[in-house]
C-alpha cells in the first residue's frame, strides 16, 4: 500500500477519534442530549473498510455510526450539527446522532433498532442488482444484531439471490452489558455465515491494514459477482456502550489490554516503521501519545508533521464545533416540511366545487 | 409506607413475587448481570439465579414468544423489553400467540405472562425511540394493559399483573423511572384496571394516563389561581377502561378533556373521546375537548420534541377554551 493512502487513514483515524472526544465533550456539557454512542477504539474498522470501498458504493450503519459518516466524506460540521438538532445538521436537526443520513454520499442512514442494517442494506443490493450496476453495499451491524431474526432471514436471501453485500460485523465483544459468551452460542460470528454458503473470514479489527486488505479482497469479489460476503472484524469499544453507560461490568484489566492494543498507534506504527516495545505495549497508559513520543525521541517520527497534522485535525473538529454551536435550529415548519415533502406532487383529494 | 422512586417500586414488586412464587422468572435484554437499563431487576440475579433472572441476546419475537411457551407450562414469566419500539419485533408473539391463544384454545390454556416495557417521549431519544405505540395494542382484543403513573401504582399493578392468568402489558413511561412517591406495601390494592381520581375539581374533567397525568396535575395548579377547578382522572389501564368512574365525572363536571402522549389521530384519546361521548352525550356543556401529540415522528431537536406532545401550557389553554363559551355567555 503507498505511504499516501496509509498517512490518509491514519489522518481519517486521528479524525475519528478527536470527533469523538470532541462530542463526549460536548454531551458532558450539556450540549448534546439523549443517548450518543461513541466508537473510540474500533476506528481502524470504519478507515480500514470505507477506504477500501469505492465512492459509489452504498454504506448502512447502525446508531454508532459518526465515525462511518465522517470517512465517508460528509464534513464533521453537517455531523456535529446533527447531534446538537440544528437545521445544518445532515438530518436537518430531525435525526440526531443516532440517524445520520447523507442521500449524496449515499448514506443509507444510522438506525437504532438493532437489527435494522440488514433488510435495509438486502433492499439496497436488490435494487442494484436489479439495475445491473456495479456497486456494492457495505452493511455494519454488531456482534449483539446477529440474534435478531433480520440477520438469519437476510443472510439467506441476500446468499440465494447472490446480492452484492458486504457484511461487516464490528465485533466489540459486548451488547450493552452482556458479554458475547453469554449472548451467542456460537460466538466466532463468521462462522454463522458459513451456515448460508456465504465466504466468511474473521479479522483483526485493530489493524486498520488488515482490515484494509481484507476489506479489498472481499468487494473485489461482490464486484466480480460471487454474491455477498461477510468479514468479522474483532475490535474493541474503550468507553462504555452510550455515554450514560459508565462500562463498570467489565473487567478493568480487559479494558487496559485493547488500550494497549490502540488501533491508531498500530497505524502510526505502520507509518513509521517502528514497533513498540513489548514493556510499551503492556503498560497500559496511553498508547498514542506514549508512542508518539518514543518515535519522536527514537528520531523514527518526523515530530514537525505529525504534530502538524494533529493540529489540522483539532482545528477542524473544533470548527466543526463552534459551527454547529453557531448554526439555527429547525423550526417546526421545517419538521412538517420533512415529513411532507414526498407529497408536494400528489394530488391528495378531489377538488370540491365552492 | 416508604418514600421510593418509581423504579423501585418495580423492583420491590418484581422481588416479592418472585419470593412468594417460583413459577416467576423474568427475561429480557440487560435484566440479570446489568440489573436493568432503569434497574428495574437490580440485585435480583444474584438473589434468585439465571434460571429465573435470564439475560437474553437480541432476539424480541422469540424471547418474548419463549414467555408464551413458558406461560402455556403454568410458569408466569415477566418479559421485559428494553422499550416500546422494539415490542414492533415481538408483536408476533404478543398479538399473534398471546393474545390469542387462552381464545382458540377453547380456554385451555391461561396465559400468565407480564411483558414490560417503557415508552414515551424522553429527552431528544430521536424519532425510532420516541414512541408512544399504546394504540396499536387496543385493538387486540385478549390483551390487557395497564399505565401506572406513580410508585405505589406500579408497585401494585405489575405485582396484580404478575398473578393474572391473562396477557397483560405493563407500560412504563422513560421519564417516570425516577420519579418518586410513597409506597404503601401492606395496603390493600385497589383492583388492577380502576381509575383513580388525582384531584378534585367541579369546572371540568380531565381524564389521562401515565406521564401526563403529572402534566394536568401542573395545568390544574395554574387553573386554579384563575378559580378554575379541573378533577383529574387517571385511567391507570387502557384495557379496560374503567368508563363509570369517568362518567361519574363528567356528569359532575359537564365538560371532559381528553390527555394524552401519543399522536392524536388514531390514538388513544380517539377511542376515549368517542366512547365517552357516546356514554355522557346528554351531560355535556360543550363537546369533549381533547389534547394528545402531535401527527408527526418526533423530532430530534430538543424544542421541537417538546413542542409535539402536551405542555402544561397547551393544558392550561385548552381547559379554558372548554369553558368559555359558558364565561361569555
Ligand atoms: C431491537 C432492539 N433491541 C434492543 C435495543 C437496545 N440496544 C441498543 S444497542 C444494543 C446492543 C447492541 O450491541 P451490538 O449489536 O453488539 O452493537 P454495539 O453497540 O456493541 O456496537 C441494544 C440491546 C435496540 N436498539 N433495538
Ligand atoms: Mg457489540
Amino acid at each position: 500500500m503507498d505511504r499516501d493512502t496509509i498517512r490518509t487513514m491514519l489522518r481519517d483515524m486521528l479524525r475519528a477519534r478527536a470527533f469523538e472526544e470532541a462530542a463526549a465533550q460536548a454531551y458532558a456539557q450539556g450540549e448534546i442530549a439523549g443517548f450518543l454512542h461513541l466508537y473510540p477504539g474500533e476506528e481502524a474498522v470504519a478507515v480500514g473498510v470505507l477506504h477500501a470501498a469505492e465512492p459509489g458504493d452504498y454504506v448502512v450503519s447502525t446508531y454508532r455510526e459518526h465515525v462511518h459518516a465522517l470517512v465517508r466524506g460528509i464534513p464533521a460540521a453537517a455531523i456535529f450539527a446533527e447531534l446538537l438538532g440544528k437545521k445544518t445538521g445532515v438530518s436537518g436537526g430531525m435525526g440526531g446522532s443516532m440517524h445520520l443520513f447523507d442521500r449524496e454520499r449515499r448514506f443509507l442512514g444510522g438506525y437504532a433498532i438493532v437489527g435494522e442494517t440488514f433488510p435495509i442494506a438486502l433492499g439496497a443490493a436488490y435494487a442494484v442488482a436489479y439495475r445491473q450496476l456495479p456497486e456494492a453495499v457495505l452493511c455494519f451491524f454488531g456482534d449483539g444484531a446477529v440474534n435478531q431474526g433480520t440477520f438469519h432471514e437476510s443472510l439467506n436471501m441476500a446468499a440465494l439471490w447472490r446480492l452484492p453485500i458486504l457484511f461487516v460485523c464490528e465485533n466489540n465483544r459486548y451488547q450493552i452489558g452482556t458479554e458475547i459468551h453469554r449472548h451467542s452460542a456460537v460466538t466466532e460470528i463468521y462462522k454463522r455465515a458459513c451456515g448460508y454458503g456465504i465466504p466468511a473470514e474473521k479479522v483483526d479489527g485493530m489493524d486498520v491494514l488488515a482490515v484494509h486488505e481484507a476489506t479489498r479482497r472481499a468487494l473485489a469479489r461482490v464486484r466480480a459477482g460471487e454474491g455477498p460476503q461477510f468479514l468479522e472484524m474483532e475490535t474493541y469499544r474503550f468507553r462504555g456502550h452510550s455515554m450514560a453507560d459508565p462500562g463498570s461490568y467489565r473487567p478493568t484489566v480487559e479494558v487496559q489490554a485493547y488500550e494497549a492494543n490502540d488501533p491508531i498507534a498500530a497505524t502510526l506504527r505502520g507509518v513509521e516503521f517502528h514497533y513498540p516495545s513489548a514493556d510499551e505495549l503492556g503498560s497500559g497508559h496511553d498508547c498514542i501519545q506514549g508512542f508518539c513520543d518514543h518515535c519522536c525521541q527514537e528520531g523514527h517520527l518526523d515530530e514537525a508533521a505529525l504534530a502538524r497534522l494533529r493540529q489540522e485535525v483539532a482545528d477542524e473538529i473544533a470548527a466543526a464545533r463552534d459551527f454547529a454551536r453557531q448554526s439555527p435550529a429547525p423550526s417546526m415548519d421545517d419538521a412538517w416540511a420533512a415529513l411532507l415533502r414526498n407529497r408536494r406532487y400528489d394530488r391528495l383529494f378531489e377538488e370540491q366545487a365552492p | 409506607m416508604t418514600t421510593m422512586r418509581y423504579w423501585q417500586a418495580l423492583n420491590r414488586a418484581l422481588d416479592a413475587e418472585m419470593a412468594e412464587d417460583d413459577a416467576v422468572l423474568l427475561l429480557g435484554e440487560d435484566v440479570g448481570l446489568y440489573g436493568g437499563t432503569y434497574r428495574v431487576s437490580e440485585g435480583l440475579l444474584a438473589k434468585y439465579g439465571e434460571w429465573r433472572v435470564r439475560d437474553t441476546p437480541i432476539s424480541e419475537n422469540s424471547f418474548t414468544g419463549l414467555g408464551v411457551g413458558a406461560a402455556m407450562l403454568g410458569l408466569r414469566p415477566v418479559v421485559e423489553i428494553m422499550t416500546i419500539n422494539f415490542a414492533l419485533l415481538a408483536m408476533d408473539a404478543i398479538v399473534n400467540m398471546a393474545a390469542k391463544i387462552p381464545f382458540m384454545s377453547g380456554g385451555q390454556f391461561p396465559m400468565p405472562l407480564t411483558v414490560r416495557m417503557p415508552g414515551g417521549v424522553a429527552r431528544q431519544l430521536g424519532a425510532q425511540h420516541s414512541q408512544r405505540l399504546e394504540a396499536m395494542f387496543l385493538g387486540v382484543p385478549g390483551l390487557r394493559i395497564v399505565v401506572p403513573a406513580t410508585p405505589q401504582d406500579a408497585y401494585w399493578q405489575l405485582r396484580q399483573a404478575i398473578r393474572s392468568d391473562d396477557p397483560i402489558l405493563v407500560l412504563e413511561h422513560e421519564l417516570l423511572y425516577f420519579t418518586e412517591g410513597e409506597v404503601d406495601e401492606n395496603l390493600p390494592a385497589p383492583p388492577l384496571h380502576q381509575a383513580i381520581c388525582r384531584r378534585a375539581g367541579t369546572d371540568l374533567t380531565c381524564i389521562s394516563y401515565s406521564r401526563m397525568v403529572s402534566v394536568a396535575e401542573a395545568a390544574a395548579e395554574q387553573l386554579a389561581k384563575d378559580g378554575i377547578a379541573m378533577e383529574i382522572i387517571d385511567l391507570r389501564s387502557l384495557n379496560p377502561v374503567d368508563w363509570d368512574r369517568c362518567m361519574h365525572s363528567v356528569e359532575k363536571t359537564h365538560r371532559a378533556l381528553i390527555l394524552a402522549e401519543d399522536p392524536r389521530f388514531g390514538g388513544v384519546s380517539g377511542e376515549l373521546t368517542a366512547t365517552l361521548q357516546e356514554r355522557c352525550f346528554y351531560w355535556l356543556d360543550a363537546p369533549i375537548g381533547r389534547l394528545a401529540g402531535l401527527d408527526i415522528p418526533t423530532p430530534f431537536n430538543g424544542a421541537l420534541e417538546a413542542a409535539s406532545i402536551p405542555r402544561v401550557a397547551d393544558v392550561v389553554t385548552a381547559a379554558k377554551a372548554l369553558l368559555s363559551p359558558d364565561k361569555e355567555r
